[in-house]
């Protein structure tokens, strides 16, 4: 997957100097998206303001931009860049698959499914889609692996299943447009996937999930470097390597479904964060995980920042920008291998 | 003393019997080589020894445990498996991969001791990598790769080793560097090695013991001048051959030709 471009220092030391410039380049630039996209919008707010408004000031105009619209959404974003990013990371390397991301083991479609049903057919329940989204999520995710199962776990049963499963469901949603096609809107937005009107309550949902996928998946870094051995080495060096696939495909089931539940069908971040991050900081997981997590942070914010500043006054789902950027990006991977 | 042993073990795979209610000793310190032709079971025998495929019948028992029932880092922590041409993350360093043969040793958190360190050191000197510690893995030359996969297998500490054909795809010296290494460690260090190998002069120069196996049961088992004769080759693979001995009493077998199949 990797040329030896990636690492044209040699030597150890250089290694970790190089791992630790890239952290803190992603770090830059995660603290960069966060910034601009506290700063900018219709109304453009200095850095100043922003903490005035954070800290101190508690009427005017700017507290309600930052605190009530501004602040929530960045965060939000932030942390759909770590769950996302991370669930990639972890599904590639259980996979053993570069393609793998969240699409892949159902997350997308069961999420899909759950929030159009309740968008199109019970537009009053709202508020309902999230928890129904995740719910949807997570059958799909159970049904494909269930399906996948055959005394054991191949990745490669898993994929297949999960092409099925996802195909089965996208048709269900594509049926339910159809039929409904006046009530499209609300619900072809949250498919694409957008930050717009997040707020606290759904900050709420998400930080649990990326607190404890997030310390989950870096505690299973380990095993992941194994599992990229292949099954039999990775027993012989005493990994369980069944239980070890099945917990951490439910952490990026966990971190993936409270993201998409949240955001919608945000594409490609699952699958672009960790190839990038791949590039840079190489495939052992202790390092790639959190450096996916941080870039996805950098990531998301900066997309979703483009997505509220380019067409402004107009608003576009921030899934658009981010697959309008990943596709040519992927391209160049691909490019990049050959 | 027996360290490994496997009774009445049956693997079928759809439908097809592999393995016929095989039973097998391993003594504390042998060097044993497994042969026989393609098919015959070979490394599907090496795979339910090491776990990687569970047996329809009959139990694996390590130290007098039985297999099924111990963890896997348990078992790691005694027992080291190279399975066939293993392939590893193209960016990993030498260091890198011998470093993870201590995991069976690591607690949950993944703590490295120095005494992990010390291992990593010592495995990466006795395989003749210390040099090499710094390079990428997927830079190196076939033989030295194997090399890092042993000195993996080293670094974890165990007391017995399980190898599936380590030289296939290697040159005649690469080959012969990986054979002397393996009974190096056998003697100095009296560890139990258990190998597949395709080349029978190899499993008659370095081994205790041979076990030739024709379709999934043992044909014969012993020393190499017991069971490596022109009778066996002919009955097992088929050929006819001369056998010598080499300057310390080793079977050197040299082929003469195809057995002709009575029709």
């Amino acid at each position: 997957m990797l040329s030896k471009k990636t690492f044209s220092c040699d030597g150890l030391r250089e290694r970790g100097a190089w791992r630790a410039f890239v952290l803190v380049l992603f770090t830059l630039l995660a603290l960069g998206g966060i910034i601009l996209s506290l700063t900018k919008g219709a109304l453009d707010i200095s850095v100043h303001d922003i903490i005035t408004a954070i800290f101190s000031d508690n009427s005017g105009a700017n507290r309600q931009v930052i605190w009530n619209i501004r602040l929530p959404r960045t965060l939000v974003g932030a942390l759909v860049g770590i769950n996302l990013a991370l669930a990639g990371a972890i599904l590639q390397g259980v996979m053993k698959n570069p393609l793998a991301d969240p699409h892949i083991i159902g997350i997308s479609s069961g999420a899909g499914l759950a929030g159009v049903t309740i968008m199109i057919l019970f537009p009053h329940k709202e508020y309902l889609v999230t928890p129904i989204a995740f719910v949807g999520a997570m059958l799909s995710a159970l049904f494909i692996y269930i399906l996948a199962w055959k005394g054991g776990i191949r990745p490669i049963r898993i994929i297949l299943a999960g092409v099925a499963v996802s195909a089965f469901l996208n048709s269900g949603i594509s049926a339910l447009m159809v039929f409904y096609s006046d009530r499209v809107h609300g619900a072809l937005m949250w498919m694409v996937g957008g930050l717009s009107a997040r707020s606290w309550p759904h900050l709420d949902i998400i930080l649990p999930y990326t607190i404890v996928g997030g310390i989950l998946a870096l505690l299973g870094a380990g095993r992941l470097n194994l599992l990229n051995l292949g099954d039999d080495m990775a027993r012989g060096l005493g990994l369980n390597v069944e239980v070890s696939r099945i917990t951490m495909t439910a952490v990026a089931a966990l971190l993936a479904a409270s993201a998409v539940s949240v955001v919608g069908l945000l594409g490609f971040v699952g699958l672009i964060v960790p190839h990038a991050a791949r590039l840079l900081v190489g495939s052992d997981y202790r390092y790639l995980l959190p450096a996916s997590a941080i870039l996805g942070v950098g990531v998301v914010t900066l997309s979703d920042t483009l997505a509220r500043v380019a067409f402004s006054p107009i608003e576009i789902p921030v899934g658009i920008i981010m697959a309008f950027v990943g596709a040519p990006f992927f391209l160049y991977l691909l490019r990049r291998d050959a | 003393m027996t360290i490994m042993k496997a009774e009445n073990l049956s693997i079928e795979f759809s439908g097809k019997t592999v393995l016929k209610s095989l039973t097998i000793a391993v003594e504390k310190g042998q060097m044993i080589s497994i042969i026989g032709p393609n098919g015959s079971g070979k490394s599907t025998l090496l795979k339910a020894l090491s776990r990687n495929l569970k047996p329809d019948q009959g139990t694996v028992y390590l130290d007098g445990n039985n297999l099924a029932e111990l963890s896997a880092k348990v078992i790691a922590r005694k027992m080291a498996v190279l399975p066939q041409s293993p392939e590893a993350p193209k960016d990993l360093t030498v260091r890198d991969l011998v470093e993870y043969g201590r995991y069976p040793h690591q607690n949950w958190w993944q703590a490295r001791s120095t005494h992990d360190d010390q291992c990593v050191d010592w495995a990466l000197v006795q395989t003749g990598l210390a040099e090499m510690a710094d390079r990428i893995v997927s830079t190196l030359s076939g033989g030295e790769r194997q090399r890092v996969w042993i000195a993996m297998a080293l670094a974890q500490k165990p007391e017995i080793l399980l190898l599936d054909e380590p030289t296939t795809y290697l040159d005649i010296c690469h080959q012969l560097e990986i054979m002397e290494l393996l009974a190096e460690f056998n003697q100095k260090h009296t560890m139990t090695v258990v190998l597949v190998l395709h080349d029978i002069n190899h499993a008659a120069r370095y081994s205790d013991c041979v076990v030739i196996l024709q379709q999934g049961e043992i044909f014969a088992i012993g020393t190499p001048q017991e069971v490596i004769t022109p009778h066996t080759l002919r009955a097992v693979f088929g050929v006819e051959s001369e056998i010598r001995m080499d300057n310390v009493g080793r079977p050197v077998v040299l082929i003469t030709g195809l057995t002709k199949k009575r029709r």
